[in-house]
């Protein structure tokens, strides 16, 4: 797809959130990366695009996917990088989170990666630093370039968003990837359904811009795409449902709900996947997921969102 | 020689004495010695008085009182002290306070209750009142000991920022302080239902990605106390009430002619939970900023007289703990300094209630619900008044306060009714633009 406005111009030093972007610089992302998803395949996978920068990846929760996948993108831009990860979800004890970020920017850092547990940490920081600050998922607020690489995913492999009906399907109330996908879809206008067990849906869903089903028979025929979010059981708390069993048999992709399913159904998920909860391996690894080709575009998206968040903090100076 | 303080041509608002009108106020030796038009006593002559306060213009009333704050000592003294809270109290018009007992460690004996005296004699400004706590380290388990607390002066009890979890506990704790005639005030939280929110749970939660309190928390345990005070007719006490359902429970519960009175704080009053939008931790608090539909229910009780009295719930943080994330920050707003242009913003302005209305909230009834003899400019009464410009406009600015901390909202917010002066015993404690 060809830019579509020569006249656009980034100007965002940080992408905290989906919420706040519009449909216009959602897209001017997605164009960006489709630039970049071809340096990936090159023999020599690097452009010189961030020489000379610094990117931290400031980890305070578990992540391997999405760390990589930040570090990936940065190094084949040619930026160095620098990994700090802190496993402290109780940020009472020990160093703040802004006396963290006041030390790394008092080393040089250009460009912040942080991935925290408190919904708002990175919008916390980035108005508190003046390095870019990239919210790799921040508690159940947002994760902004999942959100990105599942539109991007959708749009490679179907042109559009636009008129396609998607269903996510989980533990909503708990997950980041759930409302950046959310904003991001229907902002590019999409019709989103969330799926779910009534625990596990959050308070006043009938005032987001969604659908909502607690039934994934009644869905699963209707819909064009459906991203299946992974039982956090490290958030869960309580027992929102009675059984894993007992989640299954509602609400998990078997191959049995596959056959009711569109036949050209894209079936996603965020990973990691708990192969046999939310979906059967078999649905996992067959024909209509594509949830490899969404950790590829994850790259290029990144790449993206890195480079463009320079240009503009260059542009400010 | 006898000390003499003549407040004259004042705008006097004595509700407990249906007073409402220009006149003079007589202070002999720090007891309330006249209130009329023309001061009777003829051992003095008006040009004779030591002291001479002109309040044309200004509005004359009892002395505030704040049956809700926390000063932090002993414990968190960097936050604030008695020393700090009472001057920053005597400051906004408040001759009275009650601290709350969860300090660190928590008020829980009668050593306790002295100390807190101890400190407030020392500071000099207001007088320092406190509640104590229902239960051993606020833990909701076993009683603390009322009794050598209430002898000790101790005007109430809770377990604020707490609330008494186990039915049983609280029935038990009501039961037993009906013996010494005390008040038992309760902060209405359900913590199993709340788990761990951080703010109302809505729309505004779920696009935060911040977890929620439900109303239900509040409402579900006000409606139980309100059973237990049923049974036990002992005197019960909602503190910070801050949903229409609570409300509602209150209302039904006084039309039943149960024993039971409620507080309504400012920021309940003026604030939403769409303020927390940016995050800003200054809006975090306990119960949570709620709805305009349950702003608009408290306005509506407190013109129908449903609250018994306006409160800041002063809680002072310092800037450090609430620069963390939202989701770590500690839950509070030091809210003293500005509590009266806030009343007048949030029930004056918008004709909720007259002046007499809203001293009436703040100095006759709250005395009345820890039990004090305060509140009143009647004759013989101790001289606690306070003088207001209720036109003066200002500009507040937390950079000004006397308080420790500056964990307030409203900073830069226009508002109206300035302190003049402030009188505890016949002493003049506080004068604008002297100290």
């Amino acid at each position: 797809m060809a830019l579509k406005s020569k006249k656009f111009r980034w100007e965002r030093k940080g992408l905290l959130g989906l919420r706040e972007l519009s449909a216009e610089e959602i897209t001017y992302i997605l164009d960006t990366a489709e630039g970049f998803e071809q340096i990936s395949s090159r023999t020599v996978k690097k452009a010189p695009a961030l020489r000379g920068k610094t990117v931290v990846n400031l980890f305070f929760e578990d992540s391997t996917r999405t760390r990589n996948s930040f570090a990936l993108a940065a190094s084949r831009l040619s930026a160095d990088v620098v990994e700090f990860t802190k496993k402290s979800s109780s940020v009472s004890k020990g160093e703040t989170l802004l006396d963290t970020a006041r030390n790394l920017e008092a080393m040089g850092i250009d460009i912040v990666v942080i991935r925290h547990s408190a919904g708002g940490a990175a919008k916390l920081l980035s108005r508190n630093i003046n390095a870019c600050v990239v919210n790799a998922g921040d508690g159940f607020c947002e994760h902004p370039t999942q959100g990105l690489l599942d539109v991007y995913t959708i749009r490679k492999l179907r042109g559009s968003l636009d008129g396609l009906k998607i269903a996510i399907v989980g533990d909503i109330v708990h997950s980041r990837v759930a409302r950046s996908d959310m904003w991001a879809m229907t902002k590019l206008g999409a019709e989103v359904t969330f799926v779910g067990p009534a625990t596990l849906m959050p308070g006043q869903v009938e005032q987001l811009p969604v659908k909502v089903s607690y039934s994934l028979d009644e869905v699963i025929e209707k819909v064009d795409v459906i991203n299946m979010l992974r039982i956090q059981f490290e958030r869960l708390g309580g027992n929102p449902f009675p059984s894993v069993r007992e989640y299954s048999h509602y609400f998990g992709l078997t191959v049995e709900r596959m056959k009711r399913a569109k036949e050209d159904i894209l079936v996603m998920h965020p990973g990691p996947i708990n192969r046999g909860l939310e979906m059967e391996s078999e649905v996992a690894d067959g024909k209509n997921s594509v949830i490899l080709e969404q950790v590829t575009n994850g790259v290029a998206v990144r790449m993206a969102v890195l480079f463009l968040v320079n240009q503009a903090a260059a542009q400010k100076k | 020689m006898k000390s003499e303080l003549l407040i004259k041509n004042g705008r006097v608002i004595d509700p407990a004495n249906a007073i409402d009108k220009k006149c003079n106020v007589l202070i002999v030796d720090g007891v309330i010695a006249e209130v009329a038009e023309e001061i009777q006593n003829s051992k003095f002559k008006m040009q004779n008085y030591r002291t001479v306060i002109d309040a044309t213009g200004k509005l004359v009333v009892p002395g505030l009182i704040d049956i809700h704050v926390h000063f932090r000592e002993p414990g968190d003294e960097e936050e604030e002290t008695i020393a700090s809270g009472s001057a920053a109290a005597v400051s906004a018009g408040f001759t009275s306070v009650v601290c709350m007992p969860n300090t660190r460690p928590p008020i829980e004996n009668e050593t306790d209750v002295e100390y807190v005296h101890r400190k407030a004699r020392q500071a000099r400004k207001t007088h320092v009142y406190l509640m104590g706590a229902i239960t051993k380290g606020r833990a909701g388990v076993e009683l603390a000991e009322m009794g050598f607390m209430a002898e000790a002066g101790a005007v109430g009890f809770t377990d604020d920022g707490n609330g008494v979890q186990d039915p049983a506990v609280m029935l038990r704790a009501l039961k037993y302080a009906g013996m010494f005639d005390v008040v038992v005030a309760q902060h209405c939280q359900d913590e199993r239902i709340a788990g761990s929110g951080v703010m109302n749970s809505g729309y505004h939660s779920t696009v935060l990605g911040l977890p929620g309190i439900d109303k239900l928390a509040e409402e579900a345990m006000l409606w139980r106390d309100i059973q237990l005070a049923k049974k036990t007719k002992v005197r019960y006490h909602a503190q910070h009430v801050s949903t229409a359902g609570a409300i509602r429970l209150i209302r039904d519960g006084k039309k039943d002619s149960l024993p039971i009175t409620c507080e309504v704080t400012p920021h309940h009053l003026l604030l939403t939970e769409e303020n927390c939008a940016e995050y800003d931790t200054n809006y975090k608090v306990n119960p949570p900023l709620r709805t305009e539909r349950d702003i608009e229910a408290l306005r509506e009780a407190i013109a129908a007289g449903v609250v018994d009295a306006l409160v800041t719930d002063h809680a002072p943080h310092l800037q450090s703990e609430k620069e963390l994330e939202f989701l770590a920050a500690p839950f509070g707003i030091a809210s003293l300094e500005c509590s009266l242009g806030l009343y007048e913003k949030a029930l004056i302005s918008p004709g909720v209630l007259n002046w007499v209305g809203l001293i009436r909230l703040m100095t006759e009834k709250p005395a009345k619900i820890i039990g004090v003899d305060k509140g009143t400019l009647g004759k013989g009464k101790q001289a606690d008044v306070t003088i207001i410009d209720a036109d003066a406009e200002y500009t507040i600015d937390v950079r000004s306060f006397r308080s420790k901390s500056r964990n307030c909202p409203y900073h830069g917010w226009r508002v109206k009714g300035k302190v003049e002066k402030t009188i505890v015993g016949g002493e003049i404690r506080f004068s604008a633009g002297v100290n």
